[in-house]
């Protein structure tokens, strides 16, 4: 039999991968697949689940109100919608600020001297394996009314005498937005490098020899070849911040709610799984459709390794 | 025209850029040696004699220093339980994502299978779906599985299966099995078959041209594959977050725990110290880089 798969190339590469693809089936399709089947049941008084085949999560997510049955004006209740949108214009404005930062400093690393250029790459490795919770602890030290920064301004007014009030800067939709750019910025910085790094220079002599001017290069050479890049930069920001609910939960108070808070309560203080399940189907289909669309001109390639 | 020739605006970018990522970190690191227990304001270094005087309370004298609230750190037990769990449960997932996920980028780059391209789609799934997803997911997998195998065989007390450290490193294993896969098939794609043949040729068998010859050789790429691994179980917070029970409190989960309730510089000495261990990780990757570079 050690003979026979010896010679058998094609049930040694199974032999190979059966682990992995265990692992994979057990701990994402299945419990996936699960996810399905719980969003279409509903929840029993102790906040199990009742198995069952009706659509009513999904309808009360997309705004459909049981209330006017018992006599309300209107059946479209839009709490659930406003959080979708909420938290995809909040991932499409975090994803936009993290390229206008990474992309000038991802160009300056590139385009340093080579013994430079580790070293300012290290540097951008070090807040990117500092960890996520202490990363908003610091914003949260950060924008507290008895804060670092409300002290130094405080100081500096009362050195000017100037008449100070503290502002109040944590738990705002602000305080959210600061919050999911600081900690995704690495996340583009490094495949944005990578893709510019890989340029060849004579590229760049050779738009020079033929008359355009450093402007006209970076358009038509250097931004075109980075995009591979900036795709798989913006995958690893856009998904993560649609999913993350510790930095509307420490820095939005429960003034910002996004559907990840959204999904966690209801696995939580709400319990109602099957709700919160139908929300996270939501929220998988959302992003893989953004996904789609804007993989779908650029491919994702090896950017998407970072570290 | 000089590659390295940089336009000021770039310059000035890029340090704006830098500015905005190290002032939190400085600011967490410097606020780690107040002398203030409220820390709102920078007061100065803890100093080493003499009674301090901290709004209000009289710390009599701290025996550490500047080093005070490292010392309260290290008095606090919960701590040093979610230090021992961050650990394991990172150490255990790396070491086997990094044989299984390495297993699985042989078999993607060299053989050609039946099932490879759903092996390949399924790969893909937790690096494009968010993580509360799969962290939800599992949750429910664990929680169903546990209540019928619990309820089955008549399971009670402290034989019951629970969520818990086992169940976090399983979940663990899973989001850093495609990444270290990933890693190693790019380092795959570049490898010279000849040297095999020639160790074939020369008389080795399989086994002995595996350890020999293309083991050594992708090494540095299983290496910073299992690398990544060890940062994502390490930085997670969201899998683990629900995928965790009573007792297997890791760091992430610790610290954010105590940011619901009260801030103390005790979390921040913590920050500190975690900072200190990632420079530590970058300068020894950095000599990893060099002398693979080599």
């Amino acid at each position: 039999m050690l003979k026979r798969l010896r010679e058998n190339k094609s049930a040694q590469g199974t032999l190979l991968v059966t682990p992995t693809l265990l692992w994979m089936i057990g701990l994402l399709i299945i419990p996936l697949l699960l996810t399905l089947v719980i969003s279409f049941g509903s929840r029993d008084a102790d906040g199990g689940v009742i198995y069952g085949f009706s659509f009513h999560n999904y309808l009360r997510l997309f705004g459909y109100s049981t209330n006017c049955d018992a006599g309300q004006a209107s059946c479209f209740e839009p709490l659930y919608v406003n959080i979708l949108g909420r938290s995809l214009s909040l991932a499409f404005n975090t994803t936009l600020i993290v390229i206008s930062m990474a992309y000038p400093l991802a160009y300056f690393i590139a385009r340093a001297h080579p013994k430079q250029r580790t070293t300012f790459l290290m540097l951008v490795l070090v807040p990117l394996w500092t960890n996520f919770v202490i990363r908003v602890y610091a914003w949260m030290m950060l924008l507290r009314e008895q804060g670092v920064i409300n002290g130094i301004i405080g100081w500096l007014a009362a050195r000017l005498n100037i008449p100070f009030e503290p502002l109040q800067m944590l738990y705002t939709p602000g305080a959210v937005l600061v919050g999911m750019v600081y900690e995704f910025l690495p996340f583009m910085i490094l495949p944005i490098f990578t893709s510019l790094e890989k340029i060849d220079n004579a590229l760049f002599e050779a738009a020079a020899d033929l008359g355009a001017n450093p402007f006209r290069t970076f358009l038509r050479v250097t931004l075109p070849l980075s995009m591979p890049g900036v795709v798989a930069g913006t995958i690893l920001v856009f998904i993560p911040v649609m999913g993350t609910f510790i930095v509307s939960d420490i820095l939005g108070g429960r003034q910002v709610i996004l559907v990840g808070n959204l999904i966690q309560r209801q696995f939580l203080d709400a319990r109602d799984p099957t709700f919160g399940s139908a929300a996270s189907l939501i929220l998988m289909i959302l992003t893989l459709i953004v996904t789609y669309f804007y993989t779908r001109k650029f491919g994702f390639g090896e950017e998407i390794v970072v570290a | 025209m000089n590659p390295h020739r940089r336009h000021p605006f770039i310059r000035i970018a890029a340090l704006v850029v830098y500015f905005f990522l190290y002032a939190p970190i400085v600011m967490l690191v410097l606020y780690s040696f107040n002398a203030s227990r409220t820390n709102i304001l920078f007061e100065g270094f803890i100093p080493s004699v003499g009674p301090l005087q901290m709004e209000g309370s009289l710390v009599t004298q701290s025996p550490c220093g500047a080093f005070h609230w490292f010392c309260e750190l290290a008095k606090n037990q919960e701590v040093g339980v979610a230090a021992r769990n961050t650990l394991t449960i990172a150490l255990t997932s790396t070491f086997v994502s990094a044989i299984i996920g390495t297993m699985a980028a042989l078999a993607m780059q060299r053989y050609n299978f039946r099932i490879k391209p759903f092996a390949q789609l399924s790969l893909y799934i937790p690096i494009v779906i968010p993580e509360i997803v799969m962290g939800i997911g599992v949750l429910t997998l664990f929680s169903q599985l546990f209540a019928i195998v619990n309820n089955s065989l008549g399971l009670a007390g402290d034989a019951r299966l629970t969520l818990g450290i086992g169940t976090v490193i399983v979940s663990h294993i899973a989001f850093c099995v495609p990444f270290v896969t990933l890693v190693v098939q790019a380092r795959l794609q570049g490898f010279d078959k000849s040297y095999e043949e020639a160790a074939m040729d020369l008389g080795a068998n399989e086994l002995v041209t595996f350890w020999r010859v293309t083991f050594p050789m992708i090494l540095p790429g299983v290496l910073s594959g299992a690398l990544l691994a060890f940062t994502l179980s390490l930085d997670d917070f969201v899998i683990t977050f629900f995928a965790t029970g009573p007792g297997a409190t890791t760091l992430p989960i610790y610290v954010y725990g105590l940011l619901r309730r009260i801030i103390t510089p005790q979390v921040n000495a913590l920050s500190t110290i975690w900072i200190g261990l990632v420079l530590v990780a970058v300068v020894l990757l950095q000599r990893l880089q060099a002398r693979e570079a080599k």
